[in-house]
């Protein structure tokens, strides 16, 4: 808002101190579960029984991370989350890159190299960003069983493709939109083709696109529940669903400290992108915020 | 052989004809512009040239060449944009060879090509700069220095200079003009700047709705207007019409001046050359037609002793007076219509002067008021 | 934007393209043509397959003798799919409204150039970062009566402080639209923070020099002009409700009973665990058309807003 000689009565000072107050109060309430999450998770269990949920450790103790991240029970198994974590990591790294070079192919070719019917494929293709999961759960689960990709992280990749290309190819479209076709021409006159142009002319300007794309793709797919919930097998099953899965085991001593730990942990890969480029985040949220 | 030529192309988006008919060659080392109004066709024509946009009907022909179907890689011209369209990621350097490369040019060649057309475009020093690491003008000189590189049979230029500020803008056309005279390159040069097509071509096509209307040198199309839209479009400030009435007394004809405002009063006469006569003025007589003059047409009766000038003597109320420096616009009334009239600058002309001046019709030109075709 | 768009060559026209531009006219659609036919089976043929399914007798695996709408009639008649809609329009509006309110005013607040915005945006929205299993984790045990905000207050001698909905049926269902709003409220303020920047300073100038005071430039200027924000919200916003499942699954399992139940739920739970594939995937459908009832007046907005603009 605009920059404005302000009076500097009393009457302002207290709104604007009233204001900071607010401003803070609610920070501090955004950030009660985290806090809360990670105090838990660093205490030990007969701390946690002693109440206060804000109380902090008596002694500070790595056991429940290590506990959560090697041997903590999910449902039948109890090797902690580790094993889930890099499931997660095998679905999301093959699944982010396909999923991004084809959005960028779609999107160079519906604005620089657009055809008849281009705008049709186009809208047909953005409406995967819509569609509500469960109309395809179950038609999928049968597909992936034909072609023998069930409960297998090849399965929860071509997914985790199928219904991120709508994202992609929108997000690379809606970039490439703004760069001049002018360009594009010049580079044609110069003697570059399809291929030569995307590789050296286009993809050189794409970074920022590619990282909120990415950026996009990674926190879509690593906390993904629904697919993996249903799609995935004892040995597919992603961080999200094994945690889920820890949390409502009802097997001996509730160990709160245990479960905290393990939320950190399946929270923390999307939580360190979100700090370490915070700003590509935002940016990807507002353009692809058909999404829910 | 022309180093140009279309044949009858056209072009349709949808159901909207945007090139009719088109038809022109040129020469090698020929300077064509096309002029016009936006939306008028010029850019298509030019697009099409470039093979950017296939033609709906028609052939284009290169050095002899029919390259209607042929890719733009495959016709050998370099294009310059409005938006100079330099690739971003690359150097000065590496834009300037990038199309040398495309075309599999060694590597020692190239390097002589770049420093060659650097040399002739003085940007030598910046070679190794980013493009958004530039000004305006230099991104310019990049842009015609990628087109040079290349030696191609055509140049085309998309209204390269109206990114320019209007200083910038006269220099280049200046740098343009001394490039072309002297490597001898053949050029199609877009613009909607009537300035810039009188000063720099050999040719122009003043273009509107899809079609040619006129193609010739800068003065046949200044002097010689083939109907009152290219009489109008060229020229700054444009000419002047005056809608007349043709008369025949005895055997001259006369153009009567229509004043709406005073139709009781004598009307203003102006008897028109007999040397200017032609057949067919002889079937309008008594139609209503219209008279072209332009701002220069004229001359302050005063100045007149010094300049030896004769024409034909009228008066104008003077409504508005702008002193440009070089000259001195006159907004003035010519019996009740608006006229524009180009002074010398020292004149002592203010605003509601009745001034006595002299019109030269003898380089005037006349219209049919219906079809707007040019008649004499 | 037609201006790429080739018109069509006759057939003896197309037969003298060179080489590289039958390859320039082709290699374009054949690069898009996997994408396409991947939505076209993936997106459009599942739900047509859906479609069809709700219209058969399919209990633990997929049949095909059709039954017309009696899944459907049975889905209407079906108590725990009424509590499960009835639960997502209560769930939603709260949801929505919340977000909304709570996200314009955060924004309109970090607007008054504030110090250290950036990092005060940045705990506002982090919540949509984490994966809403995190998200129901986390809060499944600050509700928890036992040993989360109940037990700390109490804790702190307000003995008689009852703070149970997890394990309250009637007010379970807010519990859900709490952590939603933790989640999603930073996103809304995102959005109109954007929308803040993005009107002229001289608007606020003018406003100010005809004497306007600030809540009411806010009231009569601002706000509505950011009408198009709060439209895209709404939608972003009620098409995470619909879909909302991971939550529920977290923090109430769709409890007590089944009286958190959402659609995204009652489809998940008939037609993987229950065996009705035919009534989960009408419910489904139902689910979809309710996007398509969101979805279309937005399109249609957008779309004559930019023949408008």
């Amino acid at each position: 808002m605009a920059n404005m000689v302000r009076r500097h009565t009393t009457s302002a000072r207290l709104w604007r101190g009233g204001l900071y107050t607010l401003l803070i109060v609610a920070a501090l309430v955004y950030l009660l579960p985290l806090v809360v999450m990670l105090l838990t998770s660093l205490k030990p269990l007969d701390d946690i029984r002693a109440g206060g949920l804000l109380s902090l450790p008596s002694t500070i103790s790595f056991e429940a991370w290590s506990k959560a991240w090697s041997s903590a029970c999910t449902g039948m198994r109890c090797n902690g989350m580790s094993g889930y974590f890099l499931n997660s990591i095998a679905i999301v790294v093959p699944a982010v890159a396909i999923s991004s070079f084809v959005g960028a192919l779609n999107g160079y070719v519906l604005t620089k190299w657009r055809f008849r019917g281009a705008n049709l494929c186009f809208a047909l293709l953005l409406f995967g960003c819509f569609v509500p999961f469960q109309v395809v759960l179950m038609p999928m689960a049968r597909t992936l069983g034909w072609l023998g990709l069930a409960s297998s992280t090849g399965g929860l990749v071509l997914v985790h493709v199928v219904y991120g290309i709508a994202f992609t190819t929108l997000f690379f479209r809606n970039y490439y939109v703004s760069i001049p076709d002018e360009m594009i021409a010049a580079a044609k006159l110069d003697g570059a083709g399809f291929w030569r142009i995307f590789w050296r002319i286009l993809l050189p300007v794409s970074g920022p696109i590619i990282t909120v794309t990415v950026i996009w793709q990674f926190t879509q797919i690593w906390n993904d529940f629904l697919f993996g919930v249903s799609f995935a097998g004892f040995d597919s099953q992603p961080v999200t669903v094994a945690l889920n899965n820890m949390v409502n085991t009802s097997t001996g001593v509730k160990e709160y400290n245990v479960d905290m730990a393990a939320a950190m942990i399946a929270a923390l890969p999307t939580l360190v992108v979100y700090v370490l480029a915070g700003k590509y985040f935002v940016r990807g949220l507002t353009a692809g915020s058909v999404k829910g | 052989m022309s180093a140009l030529e279309i044949r009858n192309v056209d072009k349709t988006f949808g159901i909207e004809k945007v090139l009719k008919d088109i038809s022109l060659a040129i020469d090698s080392g020929e300077f064509l512009i096309l002029v016009g109004p936006s939306g008028c066709g010029k850019s298509t024509l030019m697009n099409a040239i470039a093979g950017l946009e296939p033609v709906t009907a028609g052939e284009i022909l290169i050095g002899g060449d029919d390259v209607t179907w042929r890719t733009p890689a495959e016709r050998d011209i370099a294009m310059v944009f409005q938006s100079y369209a330099l690739y971003p990621s690359m150097t000065v350097r590496q834009n300037i060879s990038f199309g040398l490369e495309m075309r599999k040019m060694p590597k020692a060649q190239r390097e002589e090509a770049v420093s060659r057309v650097a040399e002739l475009l003085q940007i030598t020093p910046l070679l190794d700069r980013k493009p958004s690491q530039l000004s305006g003008g230099q991104r310019q000189r990049v842009a015609m220095g990628r087109a040079l590189a290349r030696e191609p049979q055509i140049y085309l230029f998309d209204e390269p200079l109206s990114n320019l500020d209007a200083k910038l803008r006269v220099e280049m056309r200046t740098e343009i003009k001394k490039l072309h005279q002297r490597l001898g390159t053949t050029i199609v040069y877009v613009t909607h700047d009537q300035i810039e097509a009188m000063t720099l071509a050999d040719r122009i096509a003043v273009m509107r709705d899809g079609e040619i209307l006129q193609l010739g040198t800068p003065d046949e199309v200044y002097n010689d207007p083939v109907d009152m839209f290219v009489a109008g479009f060229m020229g700054s400030p444009s000419m002047n019409f005056i809608p007349v009435t043709l008369v025949k007394r005895d055997a001259e004809y006369i153009l009567r001046v229509l004043d709406e405002q005073d139709v009781s009063g004598t009307p203003l006469e102006l008897p028109w050359p007999a040397a200017r006569e032609v057949p067919a003025l002889h079937e309008h007589v008594g139609e209503r037609l219209v008279l072209g003059l332009r701002p220069e047409h004229f001359v302050e009766d005063e100045a007149r002793m010094e300049t030896v000038y004769d024409g034909t003597e009228i008066e104008v109320i003077a409504t508005v007076v702008e002193p440009t420096g070089a000259d001195t616009l006159l907004q003035a009334r010519l019996a009740g219509h608006e006229v524009t009239v180009r002074l010398a600058p020292k004149t002592h002309v203010v605003a509601e002067d009745r001034v006595a001046l002299r019109a030269d019709l003898s380089r005037a030109v006349l219209f049919d008021g219906k079809t707007q075709r040019r008649l004499a | 934007m037609p201006s790429n768009v080739s018109a069509p060559a006759t057939g003896e026209r197309r037969h003298r393209r060179s080489l590289a531009g039958h390859i320039e006219r082709v290699l374009p659609r054949l690069v898009v043509a996997p994408s396409l036919a991947v939505a076209l089976f993936f997106v459009y043929g599942y739900m047509l397959w859906t479609f069809l399914l709700s219209l058969t007798n399919s209990r633990m695996l997929p049949q095909y003798d059709f039954v017309g709408f009696a899944q459907y009639a049975r889905l209407f008649a079906n108590e725990r799919w009424h509590v499960a809609a009835t639960n997502l329009v209560v769930f939603g509006g709260l949801f929505i409204v919340s977000c909304l309110v709570i996200g314009l005013l955060l924004a309109i607040f970090l607007d008054q150039r504030i110090r250290q915005e950036g990092a005060l945006r940045t705990v506002y929205l982090y919540p949509m970062a984490l994966s809403l299993i995190v998200t129901g984790v986390v809060w499944r045990w600050l509700l928890n009566p036992g040993l989360g905000i109940q037990a700390m207050v109490r804790g702190w001698g307000f003995e008689d402080f009852t703070f149970n909905w997890l394990v309250d049926s009637d007010m379970a269902i807010y519990t859900l639209v709490i952590a939603a709003v933790w989640q999603a409220s930073g996103f809304v303020m995102a959005l109109f923070l954007a929308g803040l920047r993005s009107i002229d300073d001289s608007l606020f100038q003018a406003a100010a020099l005809d004497g306007a005071s600030l809540p009411r430039i806010y009231m009569r200027i601002v706000l509505p002009s950011l009408r198009p924000v709060v439209f895209s919200a709404v939608m972003i916003l009620a098409h995470i409700a619909i879909k909302s499942f991971d939550l529920v699954m977290a923090l109430t399992g769709g409890g007590p009973g089944y009286a958190t139940d959402l659609p995204a739920t009652f489809m998940y739970a008939h037609t993987f665990t229950r065996g009705q594939i035919g009534l989960g995937s009408a419910s489904a459908i139902m689910m979809l058309c309710g996007v398509l009832a969101i979805l279309v007046p937005y399109l249609y907005s957008e779309l004559r807003g930019q023949r408008n603009g």
